[in-house]
């Protein structure tokens, strides 16, 4: 009982992680409908500049929080100059520059930074707290709440502020933003920065766990993918809870299933993508538009 | 001066040019109607005079050129489009929509105009926490016209309000718009392709054939027109 719990737990924090991750490609997608694949390239690169600012001799915390700003920025700036420039062009040629994106990054990270691992000190300490028979590690309840409350400042974002329903606006019928005086290539910019900023913090919070290289986000964009297409690819609450049930219904799997183990998990990721793409292709929280004329 | 005057407007899509020299005055407070069959440039002339399309010829709104202005500097200078097909967020509420339509405006701005429409449109006020897609098309057409008032509009554009809407429904829309018109002073332009409706309510008109306008005259004088009787009104 008490493993199932602590798998269940465990399975939270990994969900989290892959949430922020599949919120950041869900982001971009509503936005702009190209689904970022260098979405996971720039969060490893995020991860690489808090360890470059540690390197000269910023503390961890304002190291991960001027990185999220910075990745606010490149969101943004990649948007302005690769995404706007091709938004008339045909999704194949999106796609390609998009994975050319994703190659180079992965790359320029291996020439700057070289492919040897790297440490990244984590932003919990490495204590345990006991609730009765349960225990729970800082760090696991740390990436929790940080995620919750991420998603908490989001929710107030998009919801009671002006800027974020002309977020809304622009993302849903953008001819219509237009005809109100929404800047909409403005919203879409800041939609990016965001999908950035949110991919910046899974990649902060995923490496103490995986080590810096340049290949570290491969085994998370792939959950992320899962939990996007789960959740229904344009839906913020399905990122979430499809994050969430992915990572428990990994580490669940992985611990009860013994010829899967710890290695042949990424399998459930790719499962959960056919699975839902043959049985609920809009899946749990996509939206099928109501229209009537 | 009137409110909005064309000189020698042209436009269109890509090279085909749709909309031929076309010189128009707006009358401030008055409702003018354009008529037309369909494929007359209508819609086109209502894109061109809100920056939504590329346009040449001289476009004056209240003693200001507008002809260079993008389509949001449009809306700021104080034109609202309400597209044909209504334009509303279907996946926002129809609250959502309504203050979205205040995009330009302040907070205190947004309420008291909230109130000021609500209660032309009371229907609405039952449907706002509704997902706009789901409100039927007389309900989506008042959502659409409210949201273009919140901008607080000197001119608006109507694309075809009654398309789509039973002729009964079409008929108290239009008398709310002449409400609108009596109690606010709006300066309305609307394109209608049925149109005696329209010419109940509105001041003056002008025919478009093929892009060019070959007839304007007072509303009055155009329901009694026998070729205007004929061609846009059904009668024999």
């Amino acid at each position: 009982m008490t493993l199932f719990a602590s798998q269940i737990v465990d399975g939270l924090a990994d969900g989290a992680i892959y949430a922020s991750l599949a919120l950041a490609l869900v982001f971009s997608y509503r936005s702009t409908g190209i689904v970022n694949f260098a979405q996971g390239e720039m969060a490893m690169l995020s991860a690489y500049l808090v360890w470059q600012l540690m390197q000269w001799g910023m503390p961890l915390v304002p190291a991960a929080l001027v990185s999220i700003a910075v990745s606010f920025v490149a969101g943004a700036l990649l948007y302005a100059s690769i995404v706007k420039p091709l938004s008339h062009a045909s999704l194949l040629t999106v796609v390609s520059v998009l994975i050319g994106l994703y190659l180079a990054l992965n790359s320029l990270a291996g020439f700057i930074w070289t492919y040897t691992i790297k440490p990244l000190p984590s932003l919990f300490p490495k204590a345990h707290f006991r609730l009765g028979w349960f225990s729970i590690s800082a760090e696991t309840a740390g990436i929790i709440a940080v995620v919750a409350v991420v998603l908490l400042l989001l929710y107030l974002l998009f919801e009671t502020t002006k800027i974020g329903l002309a977020m809304r606006g622009a993302a849903s019928t953008p001819d219509s933003a237009v005809l109100v005086g929404v800047s909409v290539p403005l919203m879409l910019l800041i939609g990016w920065g965001i999908a950035a900023a949110l991919g910046a913090l899974s990649g902060i919070l995923v490496a103490p766990r995986v080590f810096l290289n340049p290949t570290m986000m491969f085994g998370v964009i792939i959950y992320a993918f899962a939990a996007a297409t789960l959740g229904g690819f344009d839906s913020i609450v399905g990122a979430v809870v499809g994050g969430l049930l992915v990572g428990v219904v990994e580490n669940l799997v992985g611990t009860y299933i013994p010829w899967i183990g710890p290695d042949l998990k990424i399998i459930v990721a790719l499962v959960l993508i056919f699975g839902t793409l043959l049985i609920k292709p809009d899946g749990l929280f996509g939206r099928r538009k109501v229209v009537r004329l | 001066m009137s409110l909005l005057a064309l000189r020698r407007m042209c436009a269109g899509y890509d090279a085909r040019n749709v909309l031929h020299e076309i010189d128009l005055d707006v009358e401030a407070r008055q409702i003018q109607v354009v008529l037309g069959a369909n494929g007359a440039g209508k819609t086109t002339l209502l894109r061109a005079i809100s920056g939504t399309i590329a346009r040449q010829g001289e476009i004056v709104f209240d003693g200001q050129r507008i002809d260079q202005l993008s389509a949001r500097k449009i809306v700021a200078a104080g034109i609202a489009h309400v597209p044909q097909g209504r334009g509303t967020f279907a996946d926002l509420t129809v609250d959502e929509n309504i203050r979205l339509g205040a995009y330009l405006r302040t907070a205190a701005e947004t309420r008291q105009d909230r109130e000021r429409w609500l209660s032309f449109f009371p229907r609405l006020r039952e449907r706002l926490p509704q997902q706009a897609g789901s409100l039927s098309g007389g309900e989506q057409q008042m959502l659409a016209i409210t949201r273009a008032l919140m901008l607080r509009p000197r001119l608006l554009l109507l694309d075809e309000p009654s398309l789509g809407l039973a002729p009964i429904i079409t008929q108290g829309l239009f008398r709310t718009l002449a409400a609108i018109r009596e109690e606010a002073g709006m300066t309305m332009l609307i394109v209608e392709q049925s149109a005696n409706l329209a010419l109940e309510v509105a001041d003056s008109g002008v025919v478009l054939e093929s892009g060019q306008i070959v007839l304007r005259d007072s509303a009055r004088n155009l329901a009694g027109n026998d070729e205007v009787r004929r061609i846009y009104l059904g009668y024999e």
